[in-house]
């Protein structure tokens, strides 16, 4: 990191690392592909080494392990109810992927994937679509009192059924946003304090305490957006299958 | 911002598709299953301890009430057992003191028929000395001879019911 001239968007740049070309597409393994295998790569590690030993009663590991699957499973059962079940492998892991990339990318020198709204926002429109296919899958045409509340008075259904398309609508844009703000605004703030810290040399032992504040929050932060990711797609597959 | 430079969104959404899809692979195939079939087993065992322990408790409270039981069967023999003796024990003091009753019964009869015997044959011997005291009293006060069956019916006479 070259004091003097930091440029806090420089951390986001993506560059190839193997470049590869499919038709006229640039599909070029990037920094960004690299940490989402190692995301990958760590979940499935983490995943299969803790549990190889199969302990009745678990180990530190184990104990993590088991209990990033039951708070994922508590998650699905109470907001979706025993019909969610079989989406619980596309939860568990779209929860473990966040989560790794949000804080893997808090060590330094690394990249975060989910500061990229192309990847939120794919997560996100394929979690709309898949919702919205669910919907109208098991409720026909049905699904479309999603846009109604049961019992308002008819006429309420000039302003409440484009208010309820539009928030319907707004979903994945809200779900990408929310997500890759928190980890740009995140990383961009820690890069700006750690360059204020390397500009005042000697003093910066009092920005010090500060850097390491943020850098807790952050891991708060990447956690939490993680579990507010997950259990808004677990809300919109309530909507899905049982209609509000 | 680089976030907003289209030509890495093809390469970014390629690699998320494939790192997600293959990770979705690895979680449904590998991972889940064996965190389920782990989590499962160990509800069973737990299960299968509490039912086992619940048994075992059922047992030892079965064993315990055989123990308190035969406790109380063995309280109530030996009780019987005692008032049993007790009975016997005072029957046979019965018995003896029935057969001394009676010994001393007899033995007491038999004094007293001695005894009565005696004082027959004393009273007789009184008489016998009675009369002839007075045959000899009368004897030296008269100065002459009164017969012997005269003094003897006077000596009847005071003797009286005492004879």
């Amino acid at each position: 990191m070259a004091s003097g001239s930091i440029d806090p968007m420089h951390q986001f740049e993506i560059y190839p690392i193997i470049s590869l070309q499919l038709g006229s597409y640039d599909i070029s393994f990037t920094n960004s592909a690299l940490f989402m295998a190692l995301s990958a790569v760590l979940i499935t590690g983490f995943l299969v080494y803790s549990t190889r030993g199969r302990a009745l009663v678990p180990g530190r590991w184990q104990s993590m392990a088991e209990m990033s699957y039951e708070m994922v499973a508590n998650l699905l059962r109470d907001n979706v109810g025993s019909a969610g079940r079989q989406y619980f492998p596309f939860v568990f892991t779209l929860f473990m992927f966040i989560l790794f990339g949000n804080v893997i990318g808090l060590v330094p020198g690394t990249f975060t994937f989910t500061s990229h709204i192309a990847v939120t926002f794919a997560l996100a429109i394929v979690i709309f679509l898949a919702v919205t296919v669910i919907g109208f899958v098991r409720h026909g045409a049905g699904f479309l009192r999603l846009f109604f509340p049961h019992g308002a008075p008819l006429w309420t259904a000039v302003i409440l059924i484009p208010i309820e398309l539009v928030s319907y609508l707004s979903r994945p844009i809200s779900l990408s946003v929310r997500l890759f703000a928190n980890m740009v605004v995140g990383h961009v703030l820690l890069k700006v304090l750690g360059g204020f810290l390397i500009m005042l040399g000697l003093f910066g032992v009092f920005v010090m305490p500060v850097l390491v504040s943020i850098q807790a929050l952050e891991l708060l932060v990447g956690a939490l957006q993680a579990y507010v990711f997950t259990i808004l797609t677990c809300i919109y597959l309530h909507d899905a299958i049982h209609l509000h | 911002m680089p976030q907003f430079d289209p030509s890495t969104w093809v390469s970014q959404i390629f690699w998320l598709v494939i790192t997600f899809g293959a990770l979705y692979f690895l979680m449904a195939k590998l991972a889940l299953p064996r965190l389920a079939s782990i989590l499962e087993e160990r509800e069973n065992r737990v299960t299968g301890d509490l039912e086992k322990a619940e048994r075992l408790k059922q047992e030892a409270e079965e064993v315990l009430a055989d123990y308190q039981k035969a406790i109380a069967d063995a309280r109530a023999s030996a009780i019987a057992a005692l008032k049993e003796s007790a009975n016997e024990i005072s029957a046979i003091g019965a018995k003896r003191q029935a057969e001394f009753d009676a010994q001393l019964a007899d033995k007491t009869q038999i004094a007293e028929d001695k005894i009565n015997a005696a004082r027959i044959e004393a009273m007789e011997h009184i008489k016998d000395v009675a009369v002839e005291v007075a045959s000899a009293a009368t004897g030296k006060l008269l100065g002459s001879d009164v017969t012997e069956s005269k003094v003897s019916k006077a000596v009847d006479d005071v003797l009286g019911g005492k004879g």
